[in-house]
């Protein structure tokens, strides 16, 4: 059946994957019915636009969906959706009667609730478009409180001249039967300035909670995060009822913290949340795994070092991999304490790392969650990492700035780990070592100077900013 | 750190071609109680080495796990709360994972085990 599912209007492009790996958590092992979860939109609405219908086989599945989604406002059955107040009476009365009267009946108690996107509506309009729908039969009790019933009048607001909206939704108005509404007091709950332990990357707890949807997260879910530093990634997994293990370079994030009672483990004891069954430190470029595990994690949720907050390192010596020191020894005596000198972590090389070491840790269709940053422009689909055993199941842009973006981009394990990839892996890993200094020195074009360097002069003369905005996009 | 861990990890220094199972030197041994999860034993279970969790388990003084070991018996009640009390209850909290080929020793401190090569051993 289709419903209405009526999104916040935030992080667009992370909206319709979030609901679709909700619906496969639920959906799990019924393939054929994960393939009939479908999406519409009403006519004349752009991409952007909250309004998108969704067939789902059960109204379980529906409320599942609303109750674990961020960004899903709510799911409902639509009795009538018109764009005008007496086309939506016929609607409403035209709908099959069978699928009304059990919500209309005597015995039940009823709330409507009037909800305009786009515009606030005072109390008198909200009372007035209530007492609009006396053609209804309601036969049941108003109970504001906790009412069995709650029917929803979502109106549009079309007066587009003013907003920075595209002009490419018509009015529309819905009479709908609530179904299930997402609860985001888990949002005020974990949010950051709450956290008792918080590096300079803690990951905001919206996104945090959409990468576990992303990474198909329930209860008993193996989640590895390789950057685990605060642990704000795990924390978010483990509220969804994940078993977390988590690895850091730096020892001094990941045991000491800001001492006994600030540090990874009290996040999650902040929460009531299981701590993590395992805290390792460790470099993902030289990862510590025996060479025979394989296929044990079910999620990797990742946010990697992209160098512009904060730069990965990893082992090797700083200055014996940029080539001003030969080789050496660390002198027996001295091995006890020693502390190595990392070098910087190229973002390329930890990104090649991350797809191997999820490809073979990951098991079968198990999903790999993680940031990927990239310089703003209109196609980034070629730019994407890729693995021969991943397939990209969703990319989802967030803006940071008029120069730069994070992709959230999800990938299923679809095909084995095999001796052929590791080789490659391993060429490719000594290929990495051996022109470390000159990709060090490449590294004036990275990320961090696109976002930092000085903008260029440009007289105001530039014509592009006279044409309107969308998104940060020119349109 | 769980032995969960410990069966998971390896010494992973150039050249080093045997490098699990690592020994472990134990100074500080904690037990700390959680909840039993069978659908993740489950799941554990034929990921393990199992000789290599005996022998750890035998190190930290749990002596009550079998040498052969099936699926089968993960239907047994009384097993799988051995197979979690060793697995996920046991903590090594000080010491050291002890490189079976190269002798190096992973200091364990605050159940954090330390991994990171030196720059003469990646």
């Amino acid at each position: 059946m289709w419903y209405l599912c009526y999104f916040l209007h935030r992080l667009l492009e992370y909206r319709l994957p979030e609901v679709e790996s909700l619906a496969k958590i639920y959906l799990e092992g019924d393939p054929a019915a994960l393939k009939e979860v479908r999406w519409k939109q009403p006519p004349n609405c752009h991409s952007d636009s909250p309004f998108y219908y969704i067939n789902l086989p059960s109204e379980d599945i529906a409320r599942f969906i609303a109750s674990r989604s961020i960004l899903v406002k709510g799911i409902f059955e639509v009795w009538g959706v018109e764009s005008s107040y007496e086309e939506l009476r016929l609607a409403i009365e035209n709908y099959p009667e069978d699928r009304k009267t059990p919500y209309l009946s005597a015995d039940s108690t009823f709330k409507v609730i009037v909800d305009c996107f786009g515009k606030g509506l005072s109390l008198k309009e909200q009372t007035e478009r209530i007492n609009s729908l006396d053609y209804i039969p309601f036969q049941g009790r108003v109970n504001l409180k906790s009412p069995q019933h709650r029917f929803w009048l979502i109106e549009s607001d079309n007066d587009i001249a003013n907003k920075l909206l595209l002009p490419a939704m018509q009015k529309l108005i819905f009479f709908a039967r609530e179904i299930g509404l997402s609860d985001r007091s888990i949002l005020t709950k974990f949010e950051l300035s709450r956290r008792n332990y918080l590096g300079p990357t803690a990951m905001d707890a919206e996104i945090a909670f959409i990468m576990a949807n992303q990474g198909l997260v329930r209860r008993g879910t193996f989640v590895y995060d390789p950057f685990v530093g605060t642990g704000s990634i795990l924390v978010a997994a483990s509220h969804f009822g994940a078993i977390t293990m988590g690895e850091d370079i730096d020892l001094r994030v990941v045991r000491d913290g800001r001492g006994p009672d600030c540090n990874v483990w009290s996040n999650f004891k902040q929460y009531d949340l299981p701590l993590p069954i395992g805290l390792i430190r460790a470099d993902n470029n030289s990862p510590p795994w025996r060479s025979s595990l394989k296929e044990i994690f079910h999620a990797i949720i990742c946010d990697p070092p992209y160098g512009v907050r904060a730069g990965g390192r990893k082992s090797g010596g700083r200055k014996l991999l940029k080539g001003t020191k030969d080789p050496y020894i660390i002198p027996e005596e001295k091995r006890k304490d020693h502390i190595p000198s990392t070098a910087p972590y190229m973002f390329a090389e930890c990104v090649h790392d991350l797809l191997d070491i999820a490809a073979r840790l990951l098991v079968m269709n198990g999903r790999l969650v993680f940031f990927y940053p990239v310089a703003r422009g209109e196609c980034y689909e070629d730019l994407y990492p890729k693995h021969e055993c991943f397939t990209l199941i969703a990319s989802s842009e967030q803006i940071l700035s008029t120069r730069w973006s994070r992709c959230l981009l999800t990938m299923e394990k679809t095909a084995e780990y095999t001796d052929k990839h590791a080789a490659l892996a391993l060429q490719k890993h000594i290929e990495f070592r051996e022109r470390h200094s000159e990709l060090l020195d490449e590294r004036e074009e990275s990320l961090h100077s696109l976002v930092f360097a000085p903008s260029k002069i440009d007289n105001g003369l530039n014509d592009k900013d006279a044409l309107p905005k969308y998104r940060g996009k020119h349109v | 750190m769980r032995l969960l861990t410990h069966n998971m990890l390896a010494c992973n220094i150039k050249g080093v071609t045997n490098g699990f199972p690592l020994g472990i030197d134990a100074t500080r041994v904690e037990t700390k109680e959680v909840e039993m999860n069978p659908d993740f034993l489950k799941h554990i279970f034929p990921k393990l080495r199992w000789e290599a969790f005996r022998a750890a388990a035998h190190s930290l003084g749990i002596d009550n796990l079998p040498e052969q070991v099936d699926s089968n018996m993960l239907l047994d009640e009384e097993f799988l709360q051995q197979f979690h009390h060793a697995l996920l209850e046991v903590h090594l909290e000080e010491g050291a994972l002890i490189c079976p080929e190269t002798g190096r020793r992973f200091p364990v401190s605050k159940g954090i085990p330390n991994m990171l090569l030196n720059e003469d051993e990646v």
